[in-house]
């Protein structure tokens, strides 16, 4: 796909179109999600139900936007759709999952908006990229090992 | 309920289910954050330049949307976010977020926006979980530690 200017054209266009959309939404902000993940505020009041309407917004979008590929034989720009190649309900899903939402509870920011966030250039943004993608990278490289074993 | 914002995080949720959907219809792939940052490791050269042109369209549209946001939805306010924990949270934090994502493959991109638009039920049990653990997170964080 790197030869082809259109497939990254649209992988740019599609960032920048998702960084606006964090922006818009708000959802750069870690105090804004944290306010969302205290539900023992919702009877105490102060709960903020904002990303609820960020995940049905883009639901909306997405659950008819997710069926065009239904009417193409290929993606515009790539020789196929590459769905998931994993659809197991797993433990390495259930224990990840748990771990991912751990560290998005602690400080507010998942990937998205941590990546969003690198334009701030706060020496706190930097270190959070760097040290979430050398999680990320450490454990890809121990799995890769694990199943050529 | 002020930091209620809906119109903002509404059509803020839109312009992600509108960016997810370019890329799956245009490249056919998942618009999954985590995965395509995840992705660069192992290095495969010819699958690498438009993960990095993604990731940095992020931040572009990121700080196009702060500029630009404020002008159009009195929702969003001119202030910019910033982060409010100590450094031993931050990197513990910024870690789990990346093990934890490779090992569940995905994020609340992925599985939530992606996955869910998709109906995939290994995405609804992964976001089920995420967002227990972190509100369980939170709980602990904010009322039961202070």
């Amino acid at each position: 796909m790197n030869g082809r200017p259109l497939a990254l054209f649209a992988a740019a266009l599609s960032g920048i179109v998702f960084g606006f959309g964090l922006a818009v939404a708000r959802m750069t902000d870690p105090q804004k999600v944290l306010n969302f993940l205290d539900f023992a505020a919702i009877p105490r009041g102060g709960w903020d139900p904002s990303l609820a309407f960020v995940m049905a917004g883009g639901m909306a979008v997405g659950l008819i936007g997710f069926r065009l590929d239904r009417r193409l034989a290929a993606p515009f720009v790539a020789a196929a759709f590459q769905p998931p190649t994993r659809t197991a309900i797993d433990l390495p899903l259930l224990v990840g999952s748990a771990l991912f939402g751990i560290g998005w509870g602690l400080v507010g920011l998942c990937p998205g908006p941590a990546f969003a966030n690198l334009g701030t250039l706060a020496e706190s943004i930097l270190l959070f990229v760097a040290l979430m993608l050398v999680g990320s990278w450490a454990t890809g490289l121990i799995l890769a090992l694990s199943v050529k074993e | 309920m002020d930091q209620f914002t809906p119109l903002s995080a509404t059509v803020g949720g839109a312009l992600i289910g509108l960016a997810a959907t370019l890329l799956w219809i245009a490249n056919g792939r998942l618009a999954g954050v985590s995965g395509i940052a995840g992705g660069l490791v192992p290095p495969r050269p010819a699958d690498a330049l438009w993960r990095v042109l993604f990731l940095v369209g992020l931040p572009v549209g990121a700080l196009i949307g702060a500029e630009v946001g404020p002008t159009l939805l009195p929702e969003i306010p001119t202030s910019r976010p910033a982060l409010d924990v100590g450094w031993p949270v931050l990197i513990a934090g910024a870690l789990l977020v990346g093990i934890g994502t490779r090992l569940g493959g995905g994020c609340t991109s992925g599985h939530g926006i992606c996955g869910l638009s998709r109906l995939s039920v290994r995405s609804l049990v992964a976001v089920l979980v995420f967002m227990a653990s972190a509100a369980a997170t939170v709980f602990v964080v904010r009322h039961v530690i202070p």
